[in-house]
């Protein structure tokens, strides 16, 4: 069913993106990335020696430190540093820098919904600027769920808090491999189809979630091609 | 009680306690072979809940919720404010949560508030207020894993016993709380707004179950020895009328397909049918008196 958006995109249509490496030159590596008006930069410090207390000094410790674009560091903000910690921790291979700490900053330049999302997206960039090794690289979606039942991809703000609920959606991206399809597939799945982080607000049914995850991960499917061919642009 | 290391690199035997500290991985993948886990639970199955309401008689709501060793309090305490201009019809839900260094050895005074507390600011959007401020207090007071579980059992419980007392108009037309003490000489003017304390009406229930996710084997209400080495948690909270209110899954080295969401969801639906049997019984319990 076609709902009306108020900027005309259909209901799986994302915003425009846009993503720009090593703008910061002081940092080891540093991305922004925006999607439509919502725009995020991170910087990637390390890895600088020793780890935080209570980290496990066999590992590399990841620390990301948020910034939001005005008022004071609260809950929020800690939340959310939490979370972007977790995923970073889950796609970087932390046992080839033992004892070391990776710093990562996000500072908001302006959210216009899907914020943490597009976060996520940035620091993955910024990582691979900096040269921190990775499993693979993390795409991130928001999706949400009007009132009616029908989902839609990448809200602004104004739709994210007129919708029902939304999720943000965190996927690995689809690895490109020389050899030929069918070396990963997990439980009749392949790799790229597994969840790593997923945070939801708002009331869903569970079949509405499962096609927020669906359609999240059809978008995602693009969002690493776009990664990817920005990623691989630069390097020429 | 000895136990025969057959992994190869320690020959010998071994006791269990050093086996478990040395190689905690390890010692948990052999229980988890054969489905169990080390305090004889089944993996699906969630550890011993129990609720008590009322635990804090100078709140206007309270509970006391235990699952397995971790115990939460919550308290609720209401206020009368005047409603903000753009929803004059609700009040506004304040959660604090505390962690203090009783309830566990890693917990330094000064350390701040988990994330759970951010998490469980919008499940009270399912449940109904009317005009008032209740600020609701969650102390923990021992962890042992599934924090979030405990903390949303106990809001809830807090907030099925909870009585709005009677509030009444002064003079100066400012709502003023009714004291249960006397004060009736020289006060009976005043019009008792609502006559009798009332129940708050609350909407659909959320319940919770924490898993833990480990190579295909899902761990349900895990104690903190089984948190602190199977890294990935997955949150699902789900209410009484079969919705989906959070789905949380903050990173973690395993990934969550289509089949392990189901399995959860699964899981904390049975879950949800004996939390709502507990929070029955509790209250049946409380009605008595």
């Amino acid at each position: 069913m076609e709902t009306d958006r108020k900027d005309g995109r259909t209901p799986n249509q994302l915003r425009m993106l846009s993503c720009s490496r090593n703008i910061l030159h002081r940092a080891h590596g540093s991305a922004s990335w925006s999607q439509g008006e919502t725009k995020v930069l991170a910087a990637v410090y390390g890895p600088n020696a020793g780890t935080k207390k209570n980290e496990d000094p066999e590992k590399a410790c990841i620390e990301v430190i948020w910034k939001p674009k005005t008022g004071q560091i609260g809950k929020a903000e800690k939340e959310c540093e939490m979370i972007m910690k977790k995923t970073i921790q889950s796609i970087c291979l932390l046992t080839i820098n033992p004892n070391t700490t990776t710093s990562v900053v996000v500072q908001v330049v302006n959210d216009d919904g899907a914020l943490l999302p597009c976060a996520i997206n940035a620091a993955c960039a910024a990582l691979v600027d900096a040269g921190i090794p990775m499993k693979h690289l993390a795409v991130a979606i928001c999706c949400c769920v009007a009132e009616e039942g029908s989902v839609l991809l990448d809200p602004t703000k104004l739709e994210e808090q007129q919708m029902r609920g939304f999720a943000y959606i965190v996927f690995p991206n689809s690895a490109l491999s020389a050899l030929p399809k069918g070396s990963s597939l997990v439980d009749g799945e392949p790799l790229e189809h597994g969840i790593i982080t997923s945070v939801t607000h708002g009331v869903m049914s569970v079949d509405e979630y499962l096609r927020c995850v669906g359609r999240g991960r059809a978008a995602c499917a693009k969002l690493s091609d776009v990664l990817r061919r920005s990623l691989q642009k630069s390097e020429s | 009680m000895r136990l025969v290391d057959s992994s190869g690199d320690l020959s010998g035997e071994m006791e269990v306690d050093a086996f478990r500290r040395l190689f905690p991985l390890r010692y948990y993948e052999r229980h988890l072979a054969e489905s169990i886990r080390p305090d004889g639970r089944p993996l699906g199955m969630a550890r011993d809940t129990t609720l008590a309401l009322g635990a804090v008689s100078s709140a206007d709501g309270s509970a006391l919720a235990k699952i397995g060793s971790t115990t939460m309090l919550a308290a609720i305490k209401m206020e009368v404010m005047t409603p903000s201009a753009e929803s004059p019809d609700e009040g506004c839900i304040a959660i604090e949560f505390h962690m203090p260094p009783i309830c566990s050895p890693i917990v330094r005074p000064g350390r701040p508030a988990e994330a759970a507390v951010v998490v469980s600011k919008q499940l009270s959007d399912t449940i109904l207020s009317s005009g008032m401020i209740d600020l609701k207090e969650l102390a923990l007071v021992n962890a042992d894993g599934a924090l979030f579980d405990a903390a949303l059992l106990s809001a809830v419980a807090a907030f099925s016993h909870l009585q709005i007392p009677v509030v009444s108009l002064n003079d100066k037309g400012k709502i003023v709380a009714f004291t249960e003490e006397g004060d009736t000489v020289g006060k009976l003017e005043k019009e008792a707004v609502n006559k009798e304390k009332r129940k708050l009406t609350l909407g659909n229930i959320p319940f919770s179950l924490t898993c833990t996710l480990h190579k295909k084997h899902i761990l349900a209400d895990p104690s903190s020895e089984e948190e602190s080495i199977m890294e990935t948690l997955v949150t699902v909270v789900m209410d009484s009328s079969d919705r989906l209110v959070s789905f949380y899954k903050p990173g973690g080295p395993a990934l969550a397909y289509t089949s392990l969401v189901t399995d959860c969801v699964r899981l904390t639906r049975q879950r949800m049918k004996e939390l709502e049997k507990i929070l029955d019984e509790a209250f049946s319990g409380m009605e008595v008196d």
